[in-house]
C-alpha cells in the first residue's frame, strides 16, 4: 500500500500537479496548431485523463486533514496559497468526475473544426479546466480572485468559439459584464473580511474578529458576487444567453461545474471565513433560492431552444441548491446541527447530482445539434430511431433532473424535503409558519422541472420527425457515446447508492456543521433521520421497477400479441396527418405561459388568415430585462453622456481643465 | 562685486522673465513671440549662472550653459526655421482679448505670490523671494497655452512653462540634481521635436495650424 501512502502524504502537491499539467497541456495544444488530429487524439483525451486524475485526488483528499502549501509564484511578498480540505476536495471529485465524461465527448465533438480555431479552443479549455481547480484549492484571496478571474476569463473566450456570429458576440459581452460586477462585489466582500490587517490570506481571515454588521456586509458582497456567477435572479440572465451561444461541451461544463464553484466559494466564505453566521441570512438566501428555482422552472417550461431550455433547468437546480444553503444557515443558526447536516448533505448530493445530469443533458443537446444542426425543437422529433444511443442515455438524464426514483435526482430532492418537513423543531414561530410555502414551492419545482423533462425528451426524440432532413440524423461515435455513458452511469450509480455516498459526504458536512448524518452501517436502506420515519430502498425500488417492466413486457408478447390483427389504422376523422401536425414545443408550454403570464413579456407574430406561406412566432422574454436591466442600462448610458459632455476636441478647453485643476490643487494645500 | 548686489542683480532678472511673460501674452505675432522666448531664455540662463556664482554651486554653471545653447540658440532657431518654411508669421487675434488675458494674468501674479510666501519662509536659499515670480511665469504661460489657437504659439507656451518651472527649482532649492536637469533637458528637446513634426503634420492634413480643425477627432 506504499504507493497510497504516498498519494496521501502528496495530495496537495498532487493537486496542483494536476492544475500545472493542464495548463501545460493547454499551451502544448497552441503548438500543435497545424495537426487536427493530434489535437482531437491527443490533446482532449490526455486532458479528460487529467480530470480523472483530479477525481481521485479529490476522493483520496476527502479523508485526509488539511494540508496546506505556499507557492513561490505571484507578486513578490504576495505568494500563492493553496490548501486542501474536505470541502475543497468535494468539489474537485465533482469537478473531476464530471469533466472527465464531458472532455471525452469534446474530443469528438470539435472534430469538425479546423485546426488553427482548435487549438485556441483546447488552450482556452484546459485553462479553463485549471483555473476552476485553482479556484477550489486557493487559500488566499489574490490566489482566489486571479483563478476566479482566469476562469471567468477563459470561459468568455470558450463561449465565443463563434465569435463571427453578433448574437454570440453579444452573449459573450452580456457574460463578461455580470461575471466582472461579480468579481467586483467579491472583491469588496474579501476586502471586508480582512478587517483592515492587510493580510489576505484566508487563514488569517478565519481568525479576524468582526462585529454582526461588517459580516453581514462581507455575507451580501458574497451572496451578490457568487449569486452573479451561479445565475441566481435577478442575475441570470447571462445565463440563457451564453448557454445557446458556447458549444455544448463548454455549456456543460459551465453549467454542471462552474456553477458549482460559486456554491463552494459561498460555501467556504459563509461556513470558514466568517466565523458567525447570523439567522436572516439563511432566510434571504432561502427566499432567493425559492424565487430562482420557481422563475427558472417557468422559463425553461416555456422554452423552444433545447440550450436555452436546459440552460433556464440550470437556474432553476441552482435556486433548489440556493434553498438548501440558506435552510442549511437557518438550521445552523438555530443550533439544531443535526438538520443543517441533512440539509447540507442534500444541498451536496444535489450540486454533485446536476453536475451529472446537466453535464449529460447538455452533451446528450450536442449530440443532437451535431447530427441534425438544429437547436429549434419546432425542427426536431422522432430522433430515437435515428440515435438510439443518445436517445436512451439522455433518457437517463432526463429521467434524473425529473426527480424519479431510482435515479440520483430522486435522493438529492427527497433529502431536501426531508429537511423541509423537520422544520416545526425551529424555535421562530415566523419561519415556522413560512417554511410549508417554501416545502411546497419546492415540491412546484421539482414537479414542473419533470413537465419541462417530459418536454424536452417528448418533443425531441419522441414522435414523427418535423422535418424531412432529420432522417439523415447519424447516431454519435464512440467517444461522445462513451463520455455519455460515463455521466449516465454515475446518475444511476449515484441514484442507486445513496448510503455510501452520504458516507463520502460525512468528512464535508462535519467540517461546515460539526455534525455528520448517522449511519448505520446498512448501504441498502438510506434513513437520514430515523428509520421509522422515513426511509429509502433504491436498490428494491429498482428491482420491483424492473420486475414490473419484465412481467409487463412478457404478458404483452407472450399472451396479448397472441391475437394480433394487422390493418389500417382508423384515421380519426383526419385522412391528411402528418408529422407538423404533433404537440409543438410551443403547445407544449401553452399551459404554463398561461398560468405564469405575469412574469413573462409574450410576443406574437400571428399570420393573416388570407397569407399564403403563414408563419407563427411566439416568444416569451424575461421581464426582469424590462423592469431591471434596462433602467440600469438607460442610467448608464445617461450619465456617461453626462460624463463625455466634457470632451469637446478643443484643445484649449482641455488646457483649462489641467489649469482649473492646477490652481484649485494649490489653493487646497496652501 | 559685493554679495548685496547679487541678489539685487537676482531680483532684477527675475523681474525681468515675468515681464518677458506679460510681454509674450500680448504679443501677436509669432515671430516676435520667438524672440520674446529666446530673451526669457537669456534672462533664465544669466539668473542661473550668477546664482551658481554667488553661492558656489558649479554644477548650475553646466545647467545654465544647457539652457542657452537649447532655449537662446537651438530651438528659436528652429521655430524661426518652422516659420518661415509654412509662412504663418501673421497677426493672429488670442481667443479672449488681449486687455483682459492681461487682467486674469495679473490676477495669477498676485495669487501665485500669495501662495509664494509660506513657502519661502521656509527655504533657505539666497534667492526665495523670486519663487512667486517663478510660479507666476509658470501659470502665465499656462493662460498663453489657453488663449492661443495656433500650434507654435502653444508649443512656445509650453516651453515657457518649463522655463519657469526651471526658475522655481533654482529658487527654491538651487536646481534639481545635474542628472535629472540633463533628462529634463533631453525631454524638452525630444517634445519641441515631435511637436514640430506634428506642427508639419498638422499643416499637411488640414492646410492649416489652427487647432479647432482638431475638434473633429472627438468621438461622434
Amino acid at each position: 500500500m506504499s504507493h497510497l501512502a504516498y498519494l496521501d502524504a502528496h495530495v496537495l502537491d498532487l493537486a496542483w500537479a494536476g492544475v500545472v499539467y493542464w495548463l501545460a497541456l493547454g499551451l502544448s495544444a497552441l503548438l500543435m496548431r497545424r495537426s487536427h488530429g493530434r489535437l482531437i487524439r491527443l490533446v482532449f483525451p490526455c486532458g479528460a485523463l487529467g480530470a480523472l486524475f483530479i477525481a481521485v485526488i479529490g476522493v483520496t483528499g476527502l479523508f485526509l486533514p488539511a494540508s496546506a502549501m505556499v507557492l513561490p509564484i505571484g507578486l513578490p511578498d504576495l505568494p500563492f496559497h493553496l490548501r486542501l480540505d474536505a470541502l475543497s476536495a468535494f468539489f474537485m471529485t465533482l469537478l473531476g468526475a464530471a469533466a472527465f465524461g464531458i472532455t471525452v465527448h469534446a474530443a469528438s465533438y470539435f472534430r469538425g473544426m479546423a485546426a488553427g480555431p482548435l487549438a485556441l479552443l483546447a488552450l482556452w479549455y484546459h485553462l479553463f479546466l485549471a483555473s476552476m481547480t485553482a479556484v477550489l484549492l486557493a487559500d488566499d484571496a489574490y490566489a482566489f480572485m486571479v483563478a476566479w478571474e482566469m476562469m471567468a476569463l477563459s470561459s468568455y473566450f470558450l463561449v465565443t468559439t463563434d465569435h463571427r456570429v453578433p448574437e454570440i458576440r453579444r452573449a459573450g459581452f452580456l457574460y463578461l459584464l455580470i461575471a466582472h460586477i461579480g468579481a467586483l462585489a467579491l472583491l469588496l466582500a474579501f476586502g471586508v473580511l480582512q478587517g483592515g490587517h492587510g493580510d489576505y490570506t484566508f487563514d488569517a481571515m478565519r481568525h479576524a474578529g468582526r462585529t454582526p454588521f461588517w459580516a453581514s456586509a462581507a455575507y451580501l458582497l458574497a451572496l451578490f458576487g457568487f449569486g452573479a456567477k451561479a445565475g441566481l435572479v435577478p442575475l441570470h440572465v447571462w445565463l440563457p444567453e451564453a448557454h445557446p451561444a458556447a458549444p455544448s461541451p463548454v455549456s456543460a461544463l459551465m453549467s454542471g461545474v462552474m456553477l458549482k464553484t460559486a456554491i463552494y466559494g459561498l460555501l467556504r466564505l459563509t461556513f470558514d471565513l466568517l466565523g458567525m453566521q447570523i439567522g436572516w441570512w439563511g432566510t434571504l438566501a432561502l427566499a432567493l433560492g425559492l424565487g430562482t428555482a420557481l422563475y427558472g422552472v417557468i422559463f425553461a417550461a416555456v422554452q423552444s431552444d433545447i440550450k436555452r431550455l436546459l440552460a433556464w433547468s440550470s437556474i432553476e437546480n441552482i435556486g433548489v441548491i440556493f434553498a438548501a444553503f440558506g435552510l442549511t444557515l437557518i438550521f445552523y443558526t438555530d443550533g439544531k446541527g443535526m438538520l443543517a447536516a441533512l440539509t447540507l448533505t442534500a444541498l451536496l448530493y444535489h450540486a454533485l447530482n446536476h453536475a451529472f445530469f446537466k453535464g449529460l443533458l447538455f452533451i446528450g443537446t450536442g449530440s443532437v445539434l451535431h447530427a441534425t444542426g438544429e437547436r429549434h425543437m419546432g425542427r426536431l422529433g422522432g430522433l430515437m430511431r435515428f440515435m438510439p444511443w443518445t436517445a436512451w442515455l439522455t433518457l437517463v438524464g432526463a429521467l434524473a433532473i425529473a426527480g424519479l426514483p431510482p435515479l440520483n435526482g430522486f435522493v438529492s430532492e427527497w433529502l431536501l424535503l426531508q429537511a423541509f418537513l423537520l422544520t416545526p423543531s425551529l424555535t421562530q414561530p415566523y419561519l415556522n409558519m413560512m417554511i410549508p410555502v417554501a416545502a411546497a414551492t419546492v415540491a412546484l419545482a421539482a414537479a414542473l422541472a419533470a413537465y419541462v423533462m417530459v418536454k424536452f425528451f417528448g418533443v425531441v426524440f419522441l414522435g414523427q420527425p418535423r422535418d424531412p432532413a432529420l432522417q439523415r440524423a447519424h447516431e454519435a461515435r464512440w467517444p461522445e457515446r462513451l463520455g455519455m455513458l460515463w455521466l449516465a452511469a454515475g446518475c444511476v450509480a449515484l441514484g442507486l447508492f445513496p448510503a455510501l455516498l452520504i458516507n463520502w459526504l460525512a468528512p464535508v458536512v462535519k467540517l461546515l456543521t460539526g455534525h455528520a448524518l448517522a449511519h448505520d452501517g446498512n448501504w441498502l436502506i438510506l434513513a437520514p433521520v430515523s428509520a421509522e420515519r422515513a426511509s429509502y430502498a433504491p436498490l428494491i425500488f429498482l428491482i420491483v421497477v424492473a420486475a414490473v417492466v419484465m412481467l409487463t413486457f412478457l404478458w404483452v408478447r407472450r399472451v396479448y400479441h397472441g391475437r394480433v390483427r394487422r390493418s389500417e389504422p382508423w384515421g380519426c376523422g383526419y385522412p391528411e396527418q402528418h408529422a407538423r401536425m404533433q404537440d409543438s414545443a410551443e403547445g407544449f408550454g401553452q399551459p404554463i405561459r398561461q398560468i405564469f403570464e405575469v412574469f413573462m413579456r409574450v410576443e406574437r407574430d400571428t399570420p393573416d388568415p388570407f397569407e399564403r406561406a403563414p408563419r407563427y412566432r411566439g416568444d416569451s422574454r424575461d421581464k426582469l430585462w424590462i423592469l431591471f436591466y434596462q433602467p440600469v442600462a438607460r442610467v448608464a448610458d445617461w450619465l456617461s453622456e453626462q460624463a463625455g459632455r466634457l470632451q469637446h476636441g478643443r484643445i484649449q478647453w482641455y488646457l483649462v481643465y489641467s489649469f482649473v485643476t492646477l490652481i484649485v490643487l494649490l489653493v487646497f494645500t496652501s | 562685486m559685493h554679495p548685496a548686489y547679487h541678489l539685487q542683480l537676482i531680483n532684477l532678472l527675475a523681474a525681468l522673465l515675468l515681464l518677458i511673460s506679460f510681454a509674450m501674452l500680448a504679443q501677436r505675432r509669432v515671430a516676435g513671440l520667438i524672440t520674446l522666448f529666446a530673451w526669457q531664455g537669456t534672462a533664465l540662463a544669466a539668473s542661473t549662472a550668477l546664482v551658481a556664482w554667488s553661492t558656489g554651486q558649479h554644477h548650475l554653471y553646466y545647467s545654465a550653459a544647457i539652457t542657452l545653447t537649447l532655449k537662446v540658440i537651438a530651438m528659436p532657431w528652429y521655430f524661426y526655421r518652422i516659420v518661415k518654411k509654412l509662412d504663418v508669421n501673421r497677426v493672429v487675434e488670442p481667443m479672449i482679448n488681449i486687455p483682459t488675458t492681461m487682467l486674469i494674468g495679473i490676477v495669477l501674479v498676485i495669487f501665485s505670490f500669495n501662495l509664494a510666501l509660506p513657502i519661502s519662509e521656509m527655504s533657505g536659499t539666497v534667492m526665495r523671494s523670486t519663487l512667486g515670480i517663478a510660479l507666476a511665469t509658470v501659470l502665465l504661460a499656462f493662460l498663453m497655452m489657453i488663449t492661443r489657437t495656433k500650434a507654435i504659439p502653444q508649443v512656445i507656451g509650453f516651453l515657457a512653462m518649463e522655463n519657469g518651472l526651471f526658475f522655481a527649482a533654482t529658487s527654491a532649492t538651487y536646481g534639481m540634481p545635474l542628472v535629472v536637469e540633463l533628462g529634463v533637458a533631453l525631454d524638452v528637446l525630444v517634445a519641441v521635436f515631435v511637436l514640430g513634426i506634428f506642427i508639419f503634420q498638422i499643416r499637411e492634413t488640414f492646410d492649416s495650424l489652427d487647432l479647432k480643425h482638431m475638434e473633429k477627432l472627438k468621438e461622434r
